[in-house]
């Protein structure tokens, strides 16, 4: 069997989303160089609504799969439903990924929910600081 | 498919296959078998063990067959071990970048009380005899030093090693996994007491390996049963493997000189070609290297990707990134030779053998720049790099 599924090849081959938001309101980058993983993903929030998304990354083919992938599954959503993606849905809209393979799964959704976080920081929204982990927190990139 | 990545493995040639073919259909006694079936079997194993001691400059007897270049490490190393503890010597020099064969059988020593000593490597990734000569005791009772890096391709001062081991009363094992088969081994000339080689990294099977024990150094079973080996190593031989190898290895070092120089010049033309890419490094010694090894790392992507994009453009090849080896942290040879985790994440191994083309290169040379420039385009690494907010390592 071959080490990624076929949506992974896909969409590490020919990633969506893919580059830079020069107009992005919400830019979130986790990982770090050391891990050898690094994700920025770029938002245009409009009412509410992720009216466009880019994403960069460094890393692995897995880590441009879901990068990708995720990117995918907010455009077009609101925040409310973006702030429920978690690296489970990645991760099965993938058709699965390797076990030492699903931190960067987590990276996606981190990227993500870092990415919202500065665009409330940037406009004056108020939310709970418990649904923003700090990536910092996250055991995949620590535990080395 | 262009494949460059002998250093994992290489194509059996011909002339192994025919063998292990022959000897598969006419030969498959058990060589311990008294019948002529069984004795048939046995000279096959005893001619090819001939053939093998010739090319390295042992005696038939000196050489035993493992399974493996890993069990030969294994068995080397514990047999060292076990001589040095009746003589109250309970310390062993080895080397930081090792191959896991032999650093994790040192890990094993350590738990059970020997002190282990890793010399350092340095940029180029080598150690000098005099390093050795230096770091010697009077309760040494191994010196086990690579012939060449499998990684980065360095090739050790082994000659020099030895002669310092044998002065000192030291014994002295060398891994020659990677050496066997394209540079010349003398083990009298080069005062070698143990080696470990590998009959798939020449272009013979895998599943065989051997484990030359200079006459008088004894060995200690890795693995118990039956006499086989005269008693070292039980398990009946694996006679077609070791007849391939025989076959492979003698003729690789029949062709040694004109297969060094070609391949180094393809090898060269391949550093020449990839150096032109901006930050990037060349791992490992430019001049005492393997004649197929070339190994750099490009600044700002990730190997394993690097290697993805390259097969689908039909080139094999490895890496040394933490997503390569299964582990969080990039290999431990880059980080031997002094490479930074965001840098040893973005290494690429290409390891030529005499198959190789001018043509081969020349794919690589126009892929490898491709992909890693598509990779860079997306890498917030890249971009923090190349806009000042970090700065390069390369």
């Amino acid at each position: 069997m071959a080490l990624y599924s076929e949506k992974v090849m896909d969409h590490f081959r020919d990633p969506r989303n893919v580059g830079v938001l020069e107009d992005a309101n919400g830019i979130g980058q986790v990982g770090n160089a050391v891990c050898g993983d690094i994700m920025k993903i770029y938002l245009k929030i409009e009412k509410d609504i992720v009216a466009d998304v880019k994403f960069e990354t460094f890393g692995c083919g897995s880590a441009i799969a879901s990068s990708s992938m995720a990117t995918e599954l907010i455009k077009g959503k609101p925040l409310s439903e973006v702030l429920k993606l978690t690296n489970q849905a990645v991760t099965e809209a993938l058709d699965g990924l390797p076990a030492h393979k699903l931190h960067c799964s987590v990276l996606a959704e981190e990227a993500i929910r870092a990415a919202v976080k500065d665009y409330y920081d940037r406009n004056g929204i108020p939310y709970d600081p418990k649904d923003f982990p700090d990536c910092d927190s996250c055991e995949s990139c620590h535990a080395g | 498919m262009i494949y460059a990545d002998n250093a994992a493995t290489t194509r059996m040639s011909r002339a192994a296959i025919d063998a292990m073919l022959a000897c598969m259909e006419d030969n498959w006694g058990n060589p311990s078998s008294l019948y002529g079936a069984g004795q048939r079997a046995n000279e096959a194993l005893q001619d090819a063990r001939e053939r093998i001691a010739a090319c390295i400059g042992a005696s038939p007897k000196e050489l035993t067959f493992t399974s493996s270049g890993s069990e030969a490490d294994n068995q080397a190393l514990i047999s060292a071990a076990r001589l040095g503890e009746r003589r109250g010597r309970r310390h062993i020099l080895s080397t930081a970048f090792e191959h896991h064969a032999v650093l994790h059988t040192l890990k094993k020593l350590e738990r059970e009380g020997f002190e282990v000593e890793l010399l350092l490597v340095g940029e180029k990734g080598t150690v000098t005899a005099q390093q050795v000569a230096a770091a010697i005791r009077e309760d040494t009772c191994l010196v086990t030093a690579m012939y060449a890096n499998n990684e980065v391709g360095s090739v050790l001062p082994v000659g020099e090693i030895g002669a310092v081991c044998r002065a000192r009363g030291v014994l002295f094992h060398t891994d020659a996994v990677q050496a066997a088969g394209h540079l010349p081994i003398q083990v009298e000339k080069q005062n070698i007491d143990l080696l470990s080689l590998s009959a798939h990294k020449f272009h013979g099977p895998k599943g065989a390996g051997a484990l030359y024990a200079r006459q008088g150094v004894p060995l200690v079973n890795v693995i118990e049963g039956g006499a086989q080996e005269r008693g070292k190593r039980a398990g009946t031989e694996n006679v077609p493997a070791i007849v391939g190898m025989a076959a492979a290895l003698e003729e690789a070092c029949a062709h040694m000189e004109e297969n060094a120089e070609k391949v180094s010049a393809l090898r060269d033309r391949l550093i020449a070609g990839l150096s032109r890419i901006p930050h990037c490094g060349l791992n490992g010694d430019p001049v005492n290297r393997l004649p197929g090894n070339v190994n750099f790392c490009f600044e700002g992507v990730e190997g394993e990707s690097l290697l993805l994009l390259l097969d689908d453009r039909g080139i094999c090849a490895s890496s040394g990134s933490a997503c390569t080896s299964g582990s969080l942290d990039p290999s431990h040879v880059l980080l031997a030779i002094g490479r930074p985790h965001e840098v040893a994440h973005g290494s690429l191994r290409l390891s030529l053998c005499a198959e190789n083309t001018e043509e081969d290169v020349d794919a690589i040379l126009r892929a490898v720049p491709e992909v890693v420039a598509y990779l860079r385009d997306m890498s917030p690494l890249w971009k923090d790099k190349i806009s000042g907010k970090r700065a390069f390592v390369l």
